[in-house]
C-alpha cells in the first residue's frame, strides 16, 4: 500500500474497511453545517464524519429533521451562506471541496457528483425539452455539440428504460408520468457519467410498483455505470434492498455505521433497534406473531440547544445519568461496526483493538 | 367478523366531471370510483390499498358524503345516506368521522385546540354544559396522549405526530361508529408512525370502533387490519382476509404489489414481479380487465370481457379470469411459498 | 469534557469513550424579538410603514405644519418661485402650493383607504358568495369577467360622468371599479381553502355552512385580501389623481394632488415646480402603501417565513 492511500484510510470513529480495497472516493470529515434562525442556531449537521468508496453504495437513514438532506446538500456546497455555515472537510478524490472556489464547484456538480432529488416534477425545467435538459448538462461540462448531446440524451434515456427514445426526447416534463420523470432525472445525473451519486430520497414520491422499478433500474446502473451512490432516505425496506453500508444519523450526529447485514442483524444503537422495531415487517401475519410496534417515545430535541450528553437520551428507553451527562463517542463495537453508545456492548473480536 | 354491519357501500360510482371549452361544458369524465362494493362490521377494519389515482381516497369522501355521489348506495348503520339531503345528514355525521393524511393542513390554524376539539361536541349536542364540554376536551386528550392543559396552545405549535393526535382527539369527539383513515399514518416519521398505529389499535379495541383504513403501505396495512380490499383504476380487483390476501394473492396486480414492497430484511431477494410501464388514466380505463394493459398474465380474453369480483373459495373474493381456467394451469394457484416471502436462491 | 462540568454524583468510568464537544461556528446571535425585531426582518415594512405614518401625520394635523388656507386667492402674488416665505411657491392664482399639497394628501389617503376598505367588503361578500354557491358564480363571475375587461380607469371617469363630483362619488366610482379583482381573488382563496383537509373535517363533523363560511374560512381569507387591500390603495390614489387631473374627479376647490397638477399643467414649461412637488408626495405615497403590501405579503406568506 502506497504513502497516498493511507492518507484516505478511516480514521479513529470509522469502521476499518477489511476486505474493502476500493479506493476512498468521498471523505466527509467532521462535518458541521449551522444555519442562524430567528431563535437561535440550529445546529442541523453537527459532526458527522464517513466516507464512500468508488463504486459502494451507501446509505444515509434517519428520520426527518436528523440532517442527512442537509449532509447531502453540504456534500455539493448548495447551503446557502448565510445563514448557513459549514466547517470540517468534505474530500472528494483528495481535493477538499469546501476550500474550492464556486467555479471549481460548479464544474464538479452535475459532472463529477451529481444529485438526485426527491421531487422530479419540481426539478425539472417545465419549458424545456428531455433532450435539451439532458443535452445541457453534456454542453455544459464536457463541450458537445449539439448533435452530440443529442445523440447522447438519446442513449441515456435508453439506459434508464424509456421506451422510444427518440420520440421522448423532444417532449416536455408535464408529457411524462411521475415515473417517467424520476428515469429522466437518473438520465440527467448520469449523463456526464458521474463518480458520485447522491439520491435523496429518489423514491419516496413514488407508488411502490413503480418504485420497484426504479429501485431495479438503480441496481442495474450501479453495475453497468459503476457509479458510487449515496442513498439518502428513511424508507428501511429500500436501504435492506440496495445498501451495502448503512449511516444513521439521528438529531445532527452519525450514530451508528455498518454493514448493511451486520445493521439489520445486530443493532447496537438503541435508536437503530427502535427504528427497526417501529416498522412492521411485510408478511407478518402469516407467521402469527402480530406484535405490537416499538414505539419510540416522545420526540427529535430542538437542535437549537447544546445537548449535554447523549442526544437520544431524551428518547432511550435504558437512559442513565451518565448518558444525560456525558456525550458517547462512536466506537468499534464489532468488527466495521461503530455506534455511539456507553452501554452498547463492545464485542470480543474488537475489544483488544479498541485504546483504552 | 360476522358482527353489526356498520357501513355497507354498494356499486359506488363517482365520475368527476372534466370541464373545458367556451361555454364550460363537460368534455368527458374522470372516472375515479367505478363500481365498488363493501361493507365494515363493528369494531372491524377494513384496509382499502392501491396506488395513486386508484380512487381510494375517493371512496372515503364518497361514503362520508363530502361531495354528491354519481350512483350507488352507502347505508350507514343501516340508513342510505347517498340520496340524503344536506340538512338531514348532519345529524347522522356524528356516526362517520375522518382522519386526513397531513397533519399539517388538517387544522384550521386559526382556531385553538380547545375550540378544534369543541366544535364536534356542539354540532351534535354531545354536551350537556359547559363543565362536561370542558370534561369531555379533557378526556379526549387523555384518550390520544396529550396534555391536558394543551388544549389553549395553536395548533402550530405541535409537531407532525402530536397534530395527528389532535386529529384522531377531533374524530373521537362526535363519539363516531366508523372513522374513515385516509392515508392517516403515512405522512409522519417511521417511529411516529409507530406511535400512532398503537394508538389507533388500541383505541379500536377500547371503544369498539370500525375503520376504514385507506393506504398505499402494505405493511402497515398487514399490521392492521381485519380484511383488506385492493383497488386498482376505480375498481376493487381483490377483496380477502388479511391472511388470505398475504397469504395468497388470487389476483395478478395484489401479487405484483406484494412482491413489490422492499422488506427491510438485507438478502431477502425475494421474486419480484416488476409490472410494466404506468397506471393507465382513469379518464378512458382500458377495455375488458382494466389491469389487462400491465398484467403479466393477460390472455385473449382479459382484453374483451371484465371480469367480475366473485368469491373464490373461502370468501377470498377476487376479479380475474385466470380462476375460470383449470386450477393447474392458473398461474396464481401454483406458488410455491406465499408472495411476500418467496425468495430466489441468490 | 472535564469533569469539573459535570452534575455531582456522576463518575466517568475509566475507558469510557466519551465524544468532544463540537465548537460553535456560528456565533449566537439571538435576533430582537417584539416589534422592533419584527421591523428589523421586514425592513419593507419599517420604511413603507414609517412614509406612510408621515404622510398621516401630515394630512391629519395639516394645520400644524405652518400652512395657511390652500384656497387663500393672492393674485398680487401669482407663481411666486419656492422661497422661505413660499416654501413650494405660488400657483397661477396666488394659493400656497405647500399648503395645498399638504392638504391635498388628505384627499388621497382618504380615497386610498376608504377605496381599499370598502372594495375589500364588497369583494369579500362576492367572493365568498360565488365561492359557496355554483349559480350565483356562474352569473356573477360572467358579470366581474365583462367589468374586467373595461381598463378600471375608463370604468371610473364614465361612472364619475354619471354623477357630481364629490370625494364621496370619486370614492364610489373607483371602489366599484375595484370590485372585480378583490372577488376574483377572494373566490379564488375560498374555491382551495374548501378542499383544505381541516374544512372537508369540519364538514365531516357537523358544522352547517354558516359557521364553515365565517369559523373556517372567512379568518382565513383575511391575510391575503389585506395585501390586495394595500395594493387597491396604491392604484387608487393613482387612479384618483388621474381623474382630478383630467377634471373628472374631485372637484377643483378641494385641494388635491391631481387637481394642484392639473392647474400646474399649463405652466409646466415655466413654473414646474408646482406640478413637481404634488408629484412627489403622491409618488412617496404609492410606494409606501407598496413596499408595505409586499412586506405584508413576506411575513403572511407561510412559505416563505417558515424558511429556515
Amino acid at each position: 500500500m502506497s504513502v497516498s492511500d493511507r492518507v484516505g484510510e478511516p480514521k479513529l470513529n470509522q469502521p476499518r474497511a477489511e476486505g474493502d480495497n476500493r479506493q476512498i472516493l468521498l471523505e466527509v470529515d467532521n462535518l458541521q453545517t449551522h444555519f442562524r434562525t430567528m431563535d437561535g442556531v440550529n445546529r442541523a449537521v453537527d459532526g458527522v464524519s464517513f466516507h464512500v468508496r468508488s463504486g459502494e453504495t451507501l446509505a444515509v437513514v434517519g428520520e426527518s429533521g436528523c440532517g442527512k438532506s442537509v449532509t447531502a446538500m453540504s456534500i455539493l456546497r448548495l447551503i446557502p451562506e448565510p445563514p448557513g455555515k459549514m466547517a470540517g472537510a468534505i474530500r472528494f478524490q483528495g481535493r477538499d471541496l469546501l476550500k474550492l472556489s464556486d467555479k471549481e464547484m460548479r464544474s464538479i456538480r452535475g459532472n463529477e457528483i451529481s444529485m438526485i432529488f426527491q421531487e422530479p416534477m419540481t426539478s425539472l425545467n417545465p419549458v424545456l425539452t428531455i433532450g435539451r435538459q439532458i443535452g445541457e448538462t453534456l454542453r455544459l461540462h464536457q463541450g458537445m455539440s449539439k448533435q452530440q448531446a443529442e445523440d447522447r440524451a438519446v442513449e441515456m434515456l435508453r439506459l434508464v428504460g424509456i421506451p422510444e427514445p427518440g420520440r421522448r426526447v423532444r417532449e416536455y416534463p408535464h408529457q411524462l408520468s411521475g415515473g417517467m420523470r424520476q428515469r429522466v432525472m437518473i438520465a440527467i445525473a448520469l449523463a456526464c457519467n458521474p463518480k458520485l451519486l447522491i439520491a435523496d430520497e429518489p423514491t419516496t414520491a413514488l407508488d411502490v410498483t413503480i418504485q420497484a422499478q426504479i429501485l431495479d433500474l438503480m441496481r442495474d446502473l450501479k453495475n453497468t455505470v459503476g457509479a458510487a451512490i449515496v442513498l439518502i432516505t428513511h424508507d428501511l425496506g429500500v436501504v435492506a434492498e440496495v445498501a451495502e453500508r448503512v449511516v444513521v444519523m439521528y438529531a445532527g450526529r452519525k450514530v451508528e455505521e455498518a454493514p448493511v447485514n451486520e445493521l439489520f442483524r445486530n443493532p447496537k444503537h438503541p435508536y437503530t433497534q427502535g427504528l427497526l422495531g417501529s416498522v412492521p415487517k411485510l408478511g407478518s401475519s402469516l407467521t402469527g406473531e402480530t406484535t405490537r410496534l416499538v414505539e419510540i417515545p416522545g420526540l427529535v430535541p430542538s437542535l437549537k440547544q447544546k445537548i449535554p450528553g447523549c442526544v437520544f437520551a431524551t428518547r432511550c428507553p435504558s437512559v442513565t445519568d451518565l448518558c444525560r451527562a456525558v456525550a458517547p463517542a462512536l466506537q468499534e463495537k464489532a468488527p466495521n461496526h461503530i455506534a455511539a453508545c456507553h452501554y452498547a456492548p463492545v464485542e470480543a473480536s474488537v475489544s483488544g483493538t479498541v485504546a483504552a | 367478523m360476522s358482527g353489526e354491519r356498520i357501513l355497507e357501500v354498494s356499486d359506488l360510482k363517482k365520475h368527476f366531471p372534466i370541464r373545458g371549452g367556451l361555454m364550460g361544458g363537460t368534455v368527458g369524465h374522470v372516472y375515479a370510483v367505478d363500481g365498488v362494493s363493501f361493507h365494515i362490521d363493528r369494531g372491524e377494519t377494513l384496509s382499502l390499498v392501491g396506488e395513486s389515482g386508484c380512487g381510494k381516497s375517493t371512496v372515503g369522501k364518497s361514503v362520508l358524503r363530502l361531495f354528491p355521489l354519481t350512483s350507488g348506495q352507502v347505508a350507514l348503520n343501516g340508513r342510505r345516506i347517498d340520496d340524503m339531503s344536506p340538512g338531514t345528514l348532519r345529524p347522522l355525521r356524528r356516526e362517520i368521522q375522518v382522519i386526513f393524511q397531513d397533519p399539517f393542513s388538517s387544522l384550521n390554524p386559526r382556531m385553538r385546540v380547545r375550540e378544534i376539539l369543541a366544535e364536534p361536541i356542539k354540532n351534535f349536542g354531545l354536551a350537556k354544559d359547559s363543565a362536561d364540554l370542558e370534561e369531555r376536551i379533557g378526556q379526549l386528550m387523555d384518550k390520544v396522549r396529550l396534555p391536558r392543559d394543551a388544549v389553549n396552545r395553536w395548533p402550530h405549535e405541535f409537531s407532525g405526530g402530536q397534530r395527528q393526535r389532535i386529529c384522531i382527539a377531533r374524530a373521537l369527539a362526535a363519539e363516531p361508529d366508523v372513522i374513515v383513515c385516509d392515508e392517516a399514518v403515512s405522512a409522519l416519521d417511521v417511529s411516529v408512525k409507530a406511535q400512532i398505529v398503537n394508538l389507533l389499535q388500541d383505541l379500536q379495541a377500547e371503544l369498539g370502533l370500525a375503520m376504514l383504513f385507506i393506504s398505499h403501505d402494505l405493511a402497515i396495512v398487514e399490521h392492521m387490519t381485519h380484511r383488506v380490499a385492493v383497488m386498482y383504476l376505480g375498481k376493487i380487483v381483490e377483496v380477502a382476509d388479511r391472511k388470505q390476501l398475504f397469504g395468497g394473492p388470487r389476483h395478478p396486480y395484489t401479487e405484483a404489489l406484494l412482491s413489490a414492497v422492499p422488506v427491510p430484511m438485507p438478502g431477502a431477494m425475494r421474486e419480484r414481479i416488476v409490472l410494466k410501464g404506468d397506471v393507465p388514466s382513469p379518464i378512458n380505463p382500458p377495455k375488458g380487465c382494466r389491469f389487462h394493459t400491465r398484467c403479466p398474465y393477460a390472455f385473449d380474453r382479459c382484453r374483451k370481457d371484465e371480469p367480475m369480483l366473485r368469491d373464490n373459495g373461502e370468501g377470498h373474493f377476487s376479479a380475474c379470469h385466470l380462476h375460470d381456467l383449470p386450477a393447474e394451469q392458473n398461474p396464481l394457484l401454483n406458488k410455491a411459498a406465499p408472495t411476500a416471502f418467496r425468495t430466489i436462491a441468490a | 469534557m472535564s469533569a469539573s462540568n459535570l452534575p455531582s454524583g456522576i463518575q466517568i468510568p475509566p475507558g469510557l469513550a466519551v465524544a468532544t464537544p463540537q465548537p460553535d461556528i456560528l456565533s449566537n446571535v439571538k435576533p430582537r424579538r417584539g416589534v422592533i425585531g419584527f421591523l428589523r426582518r421586514y425592513p419593507t415594512i419599517a420604511i413603507g410603514g414609517t412614509l406612510l405614518l408621515i404622510m398621516l401625520i401630515i394630512a391629519v394635523f395639516a394645520p400644524l405644519f405652518w400652512t395657511v388656507d390652500p384656497t387663500a386667492l393672492a393674485p398680487a402674488r401669482r407663481t411666486r418661485e419656492p422661497s422661505a416665505m413660499y416654501w413650494f411657491g405660488t400657483d397661477m392664482l396666488g394659493r400656497d402650493v405647500y399648503s395645498r399639497v399638504l392638504y391635498g394628501a388628505r384627499v388621497s389617503l382618504l380615497v386610498g383607504f376608504s377605496v381599499a376598505f370598502f372594495s375589500s367588503i364588497v369583494g369579500l361578500a362576492i367572493g365568498l358568495l360565488s365561492g359557496f354557491n355554483r349559480l350565483a358564480d356562474s352569473i356573477i363571475m360572467r358579470i366581474m369577467d365583462g367589468m374586467m375587461s373595461i381598463p378600471s380607469i375608463l370604468l371610473a371617469i364614465a361612472l364619475m360622468a354619471l354623477t357630481r363630483g364629490s370625494v364621496q362619488n370619486v370614492i364610489l366610482a373607483i371602489t366599484i371599479a375595484e370590485i372585480p379583482r378583490v372577488s376574483r381573488l377572494v373566490r379564488g382563496v375560498v374555491l382551495s381553502l374548501r378542499e383544505q383537509p381541516y374544512v372537508e373535517a369540519a364538514v365531516a363533523s357537523g358544522t352547517p355552512t354558516i359557521s364553515i363560511i365565517f369559523k373556517h374560512i372567512l379568518p382565513n381569507t383575511l391575510a391575503p385580501i389585506t395585501v390586495q387591500a394595500t395594493f387597491i390603495c396604491a392604484a387608487a390614489m393613482i387612479t384618483e389623481a388621474i381623474l382630478s387631473f383630467i377634471g373628472a374627479g374631485t372637484p377643483p376647490i378641494i385641494p388635491s394632488w391631481g387637481n394642484i397638477m392639473a392647474e400646474g399643467r399649463a405652466l409646466w414649461q415655466v413654473k414646474p415646480y408646482i406640478v413637481f412637488f404634488p408629484a412627489i408626495f403622491l409618488s412617496i405615497t404609492v410606494l409606501a402603501v407598496n413596499l408595505l403590501g409586499d412586506g405584508l405579503r413576506d411575513a403572511i406568506d407561510p412559505r416563505l417565513a417558515k424558511k429556515l
